[in-house]
C-alpha cells in the first residue's frame, strides 16, 4: 500500500472527505455531489459549456480575482491605519519594511485586472446572447456586480492617501455636488426648502454624504475604508451567491437550444 | 524638447529588447504550431521570418539605440491628432475603423489577416516607445492595464467575430451553430475542475509577474494646496470625465451614468429577438449587436483610451508624441445656441426672459426626444414598434437617443464650437 493510499484510508482523511478518490466514473460523480465547494457545479455539463473559446472563463477569472483581492486585502489591513496621519506612511513602510511588500502590487494590479475581466465577461455574455430568457434576471444581477466592482476599485483608490488618490477621488466625487435636487450645485436644489431655509447646502448634499465632509478629508478616508473593506465586499459576496445560484437554476451555461 | 537623458534611453532600450524578444517568441510559437499541428509549412516559414525580424529589432535595442518611428512621421501624427481637430479625427476615425472592421469582418477574421494586424500594432507600439512623451504616458504603471485592455478587447472581439462568421455561414446553409456540435455531456470532474485549476494557476503566474516587475505607484503625500494638472479620475471613469466636457456635471456625473446602468439592465427586456441565444452570431441580431458595440467599444472604451493617452494639462487634447505642455493655450470660444440664433442669425441682442432666449434649444430638444420616436416608429422602426409594443419601444428609443446625443454634442462642439443647446445657468440647467 503506497503512502497516498495510507493517507486516504486514515480516519482523519476520511472524516474530512466523505468520498473515495475520484478515480472512476462513480466517484467522480459522488465528489461533485458531496464536496461543499464543488457542489456549486453540476455533475455533468455540455461540452460546449466548458469550452474556453465559448465562455473565455471570464466569469470564473473575475471570481478568482475577487478571492485574490480578499486575501491580499486582509493582509494589507494588518498594516494599514485609515487616518490621514498614518495612511500614507503605512503604505510607504509596507514596501520598505514588511516582507509582504508585494501584497500591495498584487492587490492593486488584481483590482485593475478585475475591472477588465468583468467587462470582458459582460462582453462575452452579450455576444453569446446569454442574457436572453431565462437569464434576464442574472444579467441584471451582473450589472449590479459590475457597478459594485467599479465602486470597490474607486473606494480603494483613495486609501494610499497620496496625490494620485485624493485628486482622482476629488474629480470623481465633484460630480455628486451637481446631483439634481440633492446636490448643492445641482438643478432643482432650490426647490427643497423648509420654512425658507435651504435644505441642500454644501453641508448636507449628496457629496457631503459621500465624503463625510465638504472636501476629501479624514472623514472621507474613514468612510471609504469602511465601504471598501466591509460594506461593498459583503454586498458583492451576497450577489455573487445569487449570481452563481441563478446560473445553475437557469439551466447552466447557455447554449443553442 | 527633451534633452538627452541616459536613464531614460537605458530604460527604453532594456524594455524594448525584452519586448521584441517576446514578440519573436510569439511568432516563433505560431510558426511551430502551424508547422507541427496544421502542416502549413509555407505560413510557418513566413512567421518564422517575422520572428527573426523581431530578434534583429531586439538586438538593435539591446545595443542601446532602439529604432523609433521616423521623426517626420511622428510630427505628422502630432499635427493630425492635436487640439480640437485631433479629437474629431480620433473619435470619428476610430468609429470609421470600427465600421470598416464590421463591414469587412469576413476578411478581417481570417487568422492570417488578424495575426498580421496584431503584429503591426505591437510593432507600432514598440516603435513609438522611443518617444519620451509617449513612453511617459504608456509606461505609467496605472496605464498599463489600459494597454492590456485594448489588446485583450482586440483579441476577444476577433475570437467572437471569428466564431460568429463561421456560425452565420452555417446557418445560411441550414446547419446548426457550431456550439450545437458540442452538446454531448461530459463529467465536471475532471474536465471542468481541471480547466479551472489551470486557469487559476496561469492567472496567478501573470499577477505575480506583473507585481514583481511593475511597482505600484505612490506619489507625494496628499496635499490640498497642490492641484495636479491634469487631474484625472481613475481610468475606468475617464469616459464619464470626458462627458464633462460636453455636459454639465449633473448630466455627465449623475443622470447619464444612471441611464447607462439602467440601460444595461434593460437590455434583456428590450431585446425581443429570440434568436442568437447561446451561440455567437451577428447576422441574426445585427441591430442589437451594432448598438451594443457603439455603446461599449466606441462610447466607453475609445473615450477611456482618449482620456488616458491624449488628454493632457487643462484637459487639452495632445498628439501621441507631443510633450504635455501646461502652458499650451487653445483658444476656446464656445458659443451657446441662443447666442448663435439671436446674435448671428437674427442680428439682435439676446432677449432677457429665459424662455424667450432659449426657446429654440428647448424646441429642438423636445423634438429630438418626443417627436422623433413616433416618426421613427412609423417609418424605419415600424417592425420594432409592432413587435415591441408602446412601452418597450419607447424605453428602447429613449435610451438610444440619449446615447447618440453624446456623439452629436461632441461633433457640434468641435465643428461649430457649440457650447450648450439650452443654457439656463439661472437654474443650474445647461444642456
Ligand atoms: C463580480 C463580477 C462577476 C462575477 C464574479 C461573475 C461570475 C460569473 C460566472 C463564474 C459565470 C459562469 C459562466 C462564465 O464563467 O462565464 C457567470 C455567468 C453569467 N454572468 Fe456573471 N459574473 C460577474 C458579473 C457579471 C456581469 C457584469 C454580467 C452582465 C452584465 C453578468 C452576467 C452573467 C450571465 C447572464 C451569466 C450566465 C451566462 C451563461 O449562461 O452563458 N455577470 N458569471
Amino acid at each position: 500500500m503506497g503512502l497516498g493510499q495510507t493517507i486516504r484510508n486514515s480516519q482523519l482523511w476520511k472524516s474530512i472527505f466523505r468520498h473515495p478518490a475520484p478515480l472512476d466514473r462513480r466517484n467522480r460523480i459522488v465528489v461533485m455531489l458531496t464536496n461543499f465547494f464543488l457542489h456549486l457545479h453540476p455533475v455533468s455539463i455540455k461540452k460546449q459549456g466548458i469550452a474556453l473559446s465559448y465562455t473565455w472563463c471570464m466569469g470564473g477569472v473575475t471570481f478568482f480575482l475577487f478571492l485574490v483581492e480578499t486575501v491580499t486585502g486582509v493582509l494589507l489591513m494588518f498594516y494599514y491605519r485609515p487616518t490621514t496621519e498614518w495612511a500614507y506612511r503605512d503604505i510607504q513602510n509596507l514596501a520598505d519594511v514588511t516582507s509582504l511588500g508585494i501584497m500591495r502590487e498584487l492587490h492593486r494590479w488584481g483590482a485593475h485586472a478585475m475591472v477588465i475581466t468583468v467587462w470582458l465577461h459582460m462582453y462575452r455574455v452579450f455576444l453569446t446572447g446569454s442574457y436572453k430568457p431565462p437569464r434576464e434576471f442574472n444579467w441584471v444581477v451582473g450589472v449590479i456586480l459590475l457597478v459594485l466592482t467599479l465602486l470597490l476599485s474607486f473606494t480603494g483608490y483613495l486609501l494610499p492617501w497620496d496625490q494620485l488618490a485624493i485628486w482622482a477621488i476629488t474629480v470623481g466625487s465633484n460630480m455628486a455636488r451637481a446631483t439634481p435636487l440633492l446636490g448643492h450645485e445641482g438643478p432643482g436644489q432650490q426647490l427643497l426648502t423648509l420654512g425658507g431655509v435651504d435644505l441642500i447646502t454644501n453641508m448636507s448634499d449628496a457629496r457631503y454624504v459621500l465624503l463625510g465632509a465638504r472636501e476629501v478629508a479624514n472623514e472621507t478616508l474613514n468612510r471609504f475604508y469602511v465601504l471598501h473593506c466591509i460594506a461593498i465586499p459583503l454586498a458583492v459576496a451576497t450577489l455573487l451567491a445569487i449570481h452563481f445560484w441563478r446560473v445553475r437554476k437557469d439551466g447552466g451555461i447557455s447554449g443553442p437550444l | 524638447m527633451h534633452g538627452y537623458d541616459p536613464a531614460f534611453e537605458k530604460a527604453v532600450a532594456e524594455f524594448l529588447g525584452i519586448y521584441y524578444l517576446g514578440l519573436a517568441a510569439l511568432n516563433a510559437g505560431a510558426a511551430y504550431w502551424l508547422w507541427q499541428k496544421l502542416h502549413k509549412v509555407r505560413d510557418a516559414v513566413v512567421w518564422l521570418a517575422v520572428a527573426l525580424g523581431f530578434v534583429v529589432l531586439a538586438a538593435v535595442s539591446m545595443g542601446g539605440a532602439p529604432w523609433g518611428l521616423p521623426h517626420g512621421l511622428r510630427e505628422l501624427l502630432n499635427t493630425i491628432f492635436t487640439g480640437n481637430r485631433g479629437a474629431v479625427i480620433f473619435t470619428l476615425g476610430s468609429f470609421a475603423l470600427l465600421v470598416i472592421l464590421f463591414r469587412f469582418r469576413r476578411f478581417f477574421v481570417r487568422p492570417r489577416v488578424a495575426w498580421t494586424i496584431l503584429n503591426l500594432s505591437l510593432l507600432y507600439l514598440g516603435l513609438s516607445m522611443t518617444s519620451r512623451p509617449f513612453w511617459e504616458i504608456v509606461a505609467k504603471p496605472d496605464n498599463v492595464p489600459i494597454v492590456a485592455l485594448a489588446f485583450l478587447l482586440g483579441f476577444f472581439t476577433w475570437l467572437a467575430t471569428y466564431k460568429a462568421v463561421q456560425n452565420d455561414e452555417r446557418i445560411k446553409q441550414g446547419l446548426p451553430p457550431l456550439e450545437k456540435e458540442d452538446s454531448e455531456k461530459v463529467l465536471v470532474w475532471p474536465d471542468l475542475v481541471y480547466t479551472e485549476l489551470i486557469c487559476m494557476l496561469a492567472l496567478t503566474a501573470v499577477l505575480l509577474f506583473w507585481a514583481i516587475f511593475i511597482k505600484a505607484p505612490l506619489e507625494q503625500p496628499a496635499n490640498r494646496a497642490d492641484t495636479p494638472n491634469p487631474s484625472k479620475a481613475p481610468w475606468y471613469f475617464l469616459g464619464l470625465q470626458e462627458m464633462l466636457v460636453y455636459y454639465d456635471p449633473w448630466m455627465a456625473g449623475v443622470v447619464l451614468p444612471t441611464f447607462i446602468i439602467l440601460g444595461l439592465m434593460a437590455i434583456p427586456y428590450i431585446d425581443f429577438n429570440k434568436k442568437g441565444n447561446g451561440y455567437y452570431t451577428i447576422e441574426e441580431r445585427k441591430f442589437a449587436y451594432s448598438m451594443f458595440q457603439i455603446g461599449f467599444l466606441q462610447l466607453w472604451v475609445v473615450l477611456i483610451i482618449l482620456g488616458t493617452f491624449l488628454r493632457g494639462p487643462n484637459w487639452n487634447f495632445f498628439g501621441p508624441y507631443e510633450p504635455w505642455d501646461a502652458h499650451k493655450v487653445l483658444v476656446l470660444n464656445n458659443v451657446n445656441l441662443s447666442e448663435y440664433f439671436w446674435i448671428d442669425l437674427m442680428g439682435m441682442s439676446v432677449p432677457e426672459g429665459i424662455l424667450a432666449r432659449e426657446w429654440l434649444g428647448i424646441v429642438l430638444l423636445i423634438a429630438y426626444l418626443f417627436l422623433l420616436p413616433p416618426i421613427l416608429a412609423a417609418t424605419i422602426f415600424r417592425q420594432f414598434f409592432i413587435k415591441m409594443g408602446f412601452i418597450r419601444y419607447m424605453i428602447m428609443i429613449q435610451l438610444l437617443l440619449w446615447m447618440l446625443l453624446l456623439p452629436i454634442k461632441m461633433v457640434l462642439r468641435w465643428t461649430i464650437n457649440l457650447k450648450y443647446i439650452i443654457a439656463i445657468p439661472e437654474w443650474f440647467f445647461n444642456f
